[in-house]
């Protein structure tokens, strides 16, 4: 049963195709419209400096020359004379955010006075000019912060005179005594893909299998094929079983072609125990196994039988934190998030794969997969015998 | 001779349509039992019963001596079924088609190929062993699909409209086919829409309407039951079922859905 249902899926090559393709496109699409610091390069950024002085100039070149992780250049800078013409070409959508710097601003500095830069992001896209301004705060207060040294410096020197144990102070620590340090559970910068790909994993998975099994038999409810297992001298629940074990096959397959493609192509590095991962792939299997039983019996149409997949499966793929934390959600969402047994898959994949967490940290996941598997099977399997013969 | 399969008092109710009312009759064994009917009187679904795909409302049947509802296992252990549409897979070949089946019916590996080679040559089909059932034309199609109902020589074969959409040559070959059978004691039950090849090839006639039994006879006793000089099968049976043509009445069974969309009109 199983074997021939393999043997039928793998004849279809279109499908195969996208099987295949289908994941990377995914990746890929999520990776780049989501971007991180790391993703963003060649960022058209409009610098409209007034100022003549030598600290401005520092500056500019400072936002000139930066670089991301891997060397390229963050910013690709343009140069305006003055704040009009900046604004005018962000509406223009030329640059995706600028900086000015009023004529007077070393001279400020110079006179002790507080000089300001002005940040004047492009509010028509959120994710960028998020990044943006913070990139920008960074280097106008590193700046800031070198001016300051040296300024505390040179009162230190002056006022030593008077009091020699000053001297002995560093301006550094004055002016930013606490300084934040970062403790990595792994070595380098998650990027999204890091994120995402346990999650894709997660609803690969759970997509091949439902999707899978109920288009797998209303398909051959429609060809008629059906009534051919139906008449054979074995069992309703060994025919379903096959049936089962074949997508369990495509599934797993499926989920580890995701993994390879997301650790080839786009550097995900796996950093727990791969068998871990793997039972946690076959328990997501197992999870879902029963819903996909459940609408092959109640579906009597193929097309039946997807359109009732896709209202499943489109919530739970936006609220299951596949693609955005689900931190981030309104509580409401937050809330269903929790029901959706799609979320447990993903997170416990996530844990295991980019945290190297061990299944002391994840079994609360698995029980809850395996609950929630073991209650639909149970309910579906009899159901399907019921419903298979009218 | 024994009776193979024995009815009583069977009805099908589709949420308050009876598509089978009441009917009882019994085929004996080696018998070609033709069961006739204008579109939806009632025969897929009597058959659907017999091959235990549809559970009855009410009433018994038994086929080859074992009860449709009670033991359908032990039934489908005795059953070949030509149906409407074919049992075969388009992505597999003629042989793992047949190996497939075969392996359902728990035959050893080396039994089930030996088999169905035979049946492939006896059909002409051996030359196409090894291609995909997806590029046959239909006659092919349905010559590999009788193989396979044949692979586990059953004792009671039920064909739904075997040559429904075939070329002459092709109808004519499965026609001898079923005498072959018949030359066998096989039992057939055969369901047509020809009235020629029923009267042909059967040896007793139900002609069926409105989900009841309204004839049973042999060929020769149906066409003298009529008051016409050289009657033919068609003269009875427009006789007894009316000349009005038929409301499909296919919408209350899922399984003849397929005659709505599929294009292919029934109406001869």
């Amino acid at each position: 049963m199983a074997r021939k249902d393999l043997l039928d899926f793998t004849r279809d090559k279109m499908q195969l195709v996208f099987v295949i393709i289908m994941p990377i496109f995914m990746m890929i699409m999520t990776g780049f419209i989501f971007p991180t610091e790391n993703s963003l390069k060649d960022i058209p950024l409009g610098i409209a400096n007034q100022d003549t002085g030598q600290i401005s100039a520092t500056m500019v070149q400072a936002l000139t020359q930066m670089k991301t992780s891997d060397g390229s250049h963050i910013f690709s800078v343009k140069t305006y004379t003055d704040v009009n013409s900046l604004k005018d070409a962000i509406k223009a959508q030329k640059i995706n955010g600028g900086v000015y710097i009023a004529n007077d601003f070393s001279q400020m500095i110079q006179q002790n006075e507080q000089a300001s830069a002005t940040i004047i992001p492009d509010q028509s896209n959120p994710q960028i000019s998020q990044i943006l301004t913070q990139l920008l705060q960074q280097v106008i207060s590193g700046t800031s912060t070198g001016i300051a040294q040296t300024k505390v410096g040179e009162m230190l020197r002056l006022s030593g005179t008077a009091n020699p144990q000053l001297t002995q102070l560093d301006p550094a620590a004055i002016i930013s005594p606490v300084q934040s340090a970062t403790d990595n559970l792994i070595p380098g910068k998650p990027n999204y893909f890091q994120f995402v790909a346990p999650g894709i994993m997660a609803l690969i998975v759970m997509m091949s299998v439902m999707t899978g099994l109920a288009v797998s038999v209303s398909k051959e409810r429609e060809a008629g094929t059906l009534d051919g297992l139906l008449i054979a001298p074995v069992s309703r629940l060994s025919i379903i079983l096959g049936k089962a074990f074949s997508q369990t096959v495509r599934g797993m397959a499926q989920g580890l072609i995701v993994l390879l493609l997301a650790i080839v192509i786009f550097g995900v590095h796996v950093y727990g125990n791969w068998l871990i991962m793997i039972v946690l792939m076959f328990l997501g299997v197992f999870a879902f196994m029963g819903i996909g039983i459940l609408v092959s019996a109640l579906a009597s149409a193929q097309e039946s039988a997807m359109t009732i997949m896709m209202t499943f499966q489109f919530p739970m793929m936006f609220l299951s934190g596949t693609f955005f934390p689900i931190q981030q959600m309104p509580k409401v969402m937050q809330y269903i998030s929790k029901v959706i047994p799609l979320t447990y898959e993903g997170t416990a994949l996530r844990k295991v794969i980019i945290l190297g967490a061990g299944f002391s940290s994840v079994w609360t996941e698995v029980l809850i997969l395996f609950v929630f598997g073991a209650v639909m099977l149970a309910v579906a399997v009899p159901t399907f015998r019921r419903v298979i013969t009218k | 001779m024994e009776n193979i399969i024995e009815v009583k008092n069977l009805v099908k109710d589709f949420n308050g349509f009876k598509a089978v009312n009441d009917i009882s009759f019994y085929v004996k064994k080696g018998e070609v039992f033709g069961f006739l009917g204008p579109n939806g009187a009632g025969k897929s679904t009597t058959i659907r019963m017999l091959t235990t795909l549809t559970r009855p409302t009410s009433g018994q049947a038994t086929v080859a001596g074992h009860d449709i509802v009670n033991e359908p296992a032990n039934v489908r252990e005795h059953i070949g079924l030509v149906a409407e549409k074919l049992i075969l897979y388009d992505r597999l070949t003629a042989m793992e088609n047949l190996m497939f089946f075969g392996s359902l019916y728990h035959l050893p590996k080396k039994e089930t190929k030996d088999r169905a080679m035979k049946w492939l040559k006896i059909l002409e089909m051996e030359k196409w062993a090894h291609k995909l059932a997806g590029t046959f034309s239909t006659g092919m199609k349905q010559r590999v699909n009788i193989a396979r109902a044949l692979l586990t020589e059953p004792e009671v074969m039920f064909l739904d409209e075997p040559t429904l959409g075939l070329d002459p040559q092709t109808s004519r070959s499965i026609r001898d086919f079923i005498k072959d059978l018949h030359a066998h004691s096989v039992t057939v039950i055969l369901t047509t829409h020809i009235m020629p090849e029923a009267d042909e090839l059967s040896d007793n006639i139900a002609i069926i309407d409105h989900g009841k039994i309204i004839s049973i006879d042999t060929p020769a006793g149906l066409k003298a039951s009529i008051k016409k000089d050289n009657a033919t099968l068609e003269d009875v049976f427009l006789q007894l079922t009316g000349r009005n043509m038929r409301d499909d009445a296919t919408v209350h069974i899922p399984s003849a859905r397929g005659h709505m969309f599929g294009g292919k009109s029934r109406i001869r």
